[in-house]
């Protein structure tokens, strides 16, 4: 039994509370929603067609009489949250934290060198998506992760895939800068060190100066590699914290939240360097600066109590948000 | 605009309050403070004032004559005719000749009593050493017997406690006083000496080296047990019933009276496995039983304490769960650990009640000089000599005490330092 199943979703709809009174409204809403119920479980039976059939799912604006301001109603993903260039791919992702379900449903692509920006009102979810892109949520207790995940059609869950070679190809950048408390150098080193990327002294001392300097923080350190990067600034630390991301040459970085303990000086210095690292990696974002997400990313995707609203254009998004929803909290209703 | 000053004069009254109560509540501080120190500090005088007198001996100087004919030896390079030896005539025959007027047997024997019985052995030690005395004459301060010890001390202080001393023998002590022949002297006996029935030739070092041995072989076994223990249970084992039940039980472990775990080596170590009473090995195993429970909840404490985003930073790295350990908590972790092993140790250093339960309470004269040699510990020499009734262990008792404290204070120094050492590195 594939975690896709389609029995999946009823399942679910018997435990949460949440999906039983939307099953009901289901029943009594309005057509195109019972339309689209099938066109889902149609998408979940074979979740690698799903990209094949974006017009359908691109249709939904026509739907939008049905929108409305009740999450419970929503079923399906508005915009455009399929690509033709994808370079992860992620179909009927559900997570539970013990019972309680974190991330409903959810599908979508991350296309190759594309700055993808993640917002919605705190505790949607955003996070824990993030945190499924490179299985950190291996690492919290209770966690369970449902749905297929690949990364160039390769699955990130399949039970021979080790999560240390994932984590290396899919480096993080948390909100709060946590450099080791070792030396910038020793810092910056030691996911090359571990992964045996560099044969020499010599090889190593490069990779470090390169990612400091793609970081932008060498000419700030160079002097100073061998003192403890807990003693840099905030925004240094979450600088450091993003060269030590990109000295494996990870092919997606994950940033949650990466500027929210930063001032704007050093906000700006981030924000400049994903844009250049955009061109050499895939990066996904979450934040709760709509300014940050208009600013640096290519495409936005709205989370709201843990399912994906709409996936658009970044310009789209904040200058005609398909769905209530998205419009509600970027005009600042809620959030 | 009576509101606001009325509202002010509330807040200043609140405020007048809230000052007593702080500066009572410093008040109570000190007094609390005061009273911890004052305990110590009688604690301190008492034992000092006691055994402060332990570090000095008294020694009787007489000119002795080594005379082959006396103690019986041709041959000084034989070991059994050595041991065939009359070393005792050696003092007796000084004694005599430095009080050439006593007569009778008792009188006699009450004057060979001025020296400690150990006093012929040394002067086959000192012979052995110089072989060139033999036949010789030679003036030499030599250990005088416990009793005249106590009495010396007390009457040098002004308060002369003669309880089984003869007017005779106080008479010969007055008079080898005037003479300058009699004096206190550093006790070096204390530290380079076992255990002995004789207090004035008892020391500590026996006991010592006895925990010293019992005390590494507690720390090697317990401190790495101990700490993947704690590691394995903080960073691998899974949340369950299990893991709970464990750490309940650890718990238990740690509140566990110590004298229980001396009977549960009696069973094992000892009845099982046949492992020899009295012997480190012994001490070491029950003792690792008693601090096992107190290493694994330091040791943990301190891996709980080390941020969880070091751990995410390390798994986002792609370091493996033992990388991520090994690289990052253990280092941070390590000052808690060391600091909770030292704690650790010096209980283990104080503890009595368990190794009187395998035999580390026997009378043993000789030094202890590896794992399997019978022992005795600190601890336990207090406790033998607090319960010997010579009156002259009353001091030796506290000098051990003091030399366990010093041992104590110096471990916890250790631990503060280490601490401190090793945490200031970021
Ligand atoms: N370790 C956990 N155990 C249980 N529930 C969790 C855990 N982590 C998150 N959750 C729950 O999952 C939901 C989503 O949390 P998540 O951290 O992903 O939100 P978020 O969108 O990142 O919020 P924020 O913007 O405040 O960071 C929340 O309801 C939260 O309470
Ligand atoms: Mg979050």
């Amino acid at each position: 039994m594939s975690p896709t199943d389609t029995t999946k979703p009823a399942k679910v709809a018997k435990k949460s509370p949440a999906l039983k009174t939307s099953a009901a409204a289901l029943n009594k809403a309005a057509a195109p929603n019972k339309a689209a119920a099938p066109k889902k479980t149609a998408a979940s039976k074979k979740p690698k067609a799903a990209a094949a059939k974006k017009p359908r799912v691109m249709a939904a604006p026509k739907m939008s009489s049905s929108q409305s301001l009740d999450v419970d109603d929503h079923k399906v993903t508005v915009g455009k949250s399929f690509s033709d260039n994808a370079k992860m791919t992620m179909r009927n992702i559900n997570v539970f934290y013990g019972d309680k379900q974190a991330i409903y449903d959810v599908n979508i692509d991350i296309a190759k060198n594309e700055v993808i920006a993640m917002i919605g009102p705190s505790g949607c979810g955003k996070s824990t998506f993030l945190r499924t892109l490179n299985r950190m949520n291996d690492t919290v207790e209770g966690c369970r992760v449902e749905g297929e995940i690949c990364m160039d059609g390769e699955d990130l869950y399949a039970p021979k895939l080790d999560v240390v070679e994932l984590r290396a190809r899919v480096g993080m950048v948390f909100q709060k800068p946590n450099p080791f408390p070792k030396s910038i150098y020793e810092n910056v080193a030691y996911g090359p060190k571990i992964h045996g990327l560099a044969d020499t002294r010599v090889d190593l001392d490069e990779i470090v100066e390169n990612s400091l300097r793609k970081a932008s923080l060498w000419e700030e350190v160079k002097e100073r590699l061998h003192q403890p990067g807990t003693g840099l600034s905030g925004g240094q630390q979450q600088r450091l914290c993003i060269a030590r991301a990109i000295a494996v040459s990870p092919e997606v970085i994950l940033m949650d939240e990466p500027c929210s303990a930063l001032d704007p000086i050093a906000t700006a210095k981030i924000e400049e360097l994903i844009e250049e690292l955009s061109q050499n990696f895939t990066i996904a974002i979450v934040t709760h600066s709509m300014q940050q997400a208009a600013r640096v990313s290519h495409r936005t995707a709205y989370f709201h109590l843990g399912k994906l609203i709409e996936v658009n254009p970044t310009e789209q998004v904040f200058t005609m948000p398909e769905h209530q929803l998205t419009e509600a909290y970027i005009t600042g209703r809620f959030g | 605009m009576s509101k606001p000053v009325d509202h002010l004069n509330k807040i200043k009254h609140s405020l007048r309050r809230r000052n007593r109560a702080e500066a009572r509540f410093r008040w109570y501080g000190r007094v609390a403070v005061f009273i911890g120190l004052a305990a110590v500090a009688v604690l301190f005088g008492d034992i000092i004032s006691k055994g402060h007198g332990a570090f000095q001996a008294t020694y009787i100087n007489l000119s002795v004559a080594y005379n082959q004919d006396l103690i019986g030896v041709d041959n000084l390079t034989d070991p059994d005719e050595l041991a065939m030896g009359n070393w005792q005539a050696l003092p007796k025959a000084a004694l005599r000749a430095q009080f050439p007027e006593v007569s009778g047997r008792s009188d006699k024997r009450k004057l060979s009593g001025l020296l400690s019985s150990g006093a012929g052995y040394d002067l086959k030690d000192r012979l052995l050493a110089n072989p060139l005395l033999l036949g010789e004459t030679e003036s030499i301060w030599l250990l005088a017997d416990d009793d005249i010890d106590t009495y010396y001390k007390s009457w040098l202080a002004g308060d002369a406690y003669a309880a089984r001393l003869t007017d005779k023998q106080i008479i010969w002590i007055e008079q080898l006083h005037q003479q300058g022949q009699i004096r206190l002297q550093l006790n070096t006996n204390l530290f380079t000496r076992g255990d002995s029935r004789e207090p004035e030739q008892a020391g500590i070092r026996g006991a010592v080296m006895g925990s010293l041995l019992t005390l590494v072989l507690t720390l090697m076994l317990s401190f790495p047990i101990g700490v993947s223990a704690a590691i394995y249970l903080e960073e691998f084992a899974p949340k369950n019933r299990w893991t709970d039940f464990i750490e309940v039980n650890i718990n238990n472990l740690a509140a566990v009276p110590s004298i229980i775990f001396g009977l549960l080596g009696l069973a094992i170590f000892i009845n099982f496995f046949h492992v020899p009473r009295s012997v480190p090995i012994v001490g070491g195993l029950v003792l690792t039983l008693m601090t096992l429970p107190t290493i694994i909840i330091t040791s943990r404490a301190a891996i709980k304490s080390v941020p969880p985003s070091i751990r995410q930073a390390a798994l986002g790295m792609g370091a493996s769960k033992y990388q991520t350990v090994l690289h990052h908590v253990l280092p941070l972790a390590l000052p808690g650990m060391l600091t909770g092993a030292i704690i650790g140790m010096a209980q283990a250093l104080g503890e009595t009640a368990p190794l009187l339960m395998i035999g580390m309470v026997a009378f043993i004269v000789d030094i202890p000089g590896s794992f399997t040699d019978p022992a005795t510990v600190l601890p336990v020499q207090i406790f033998l000599w607090a319960d010997s009734p010579e009156r002259a262990f009353i001091e030796k008792t506290s000098a051990a005490i003091m030399v366990l404290l010093t041992f104590l204070i110096i471990m916890n120094t250790s631990a503060v330092w280490l601490r401190k050492r090793l945490e200031r590195r970021w």
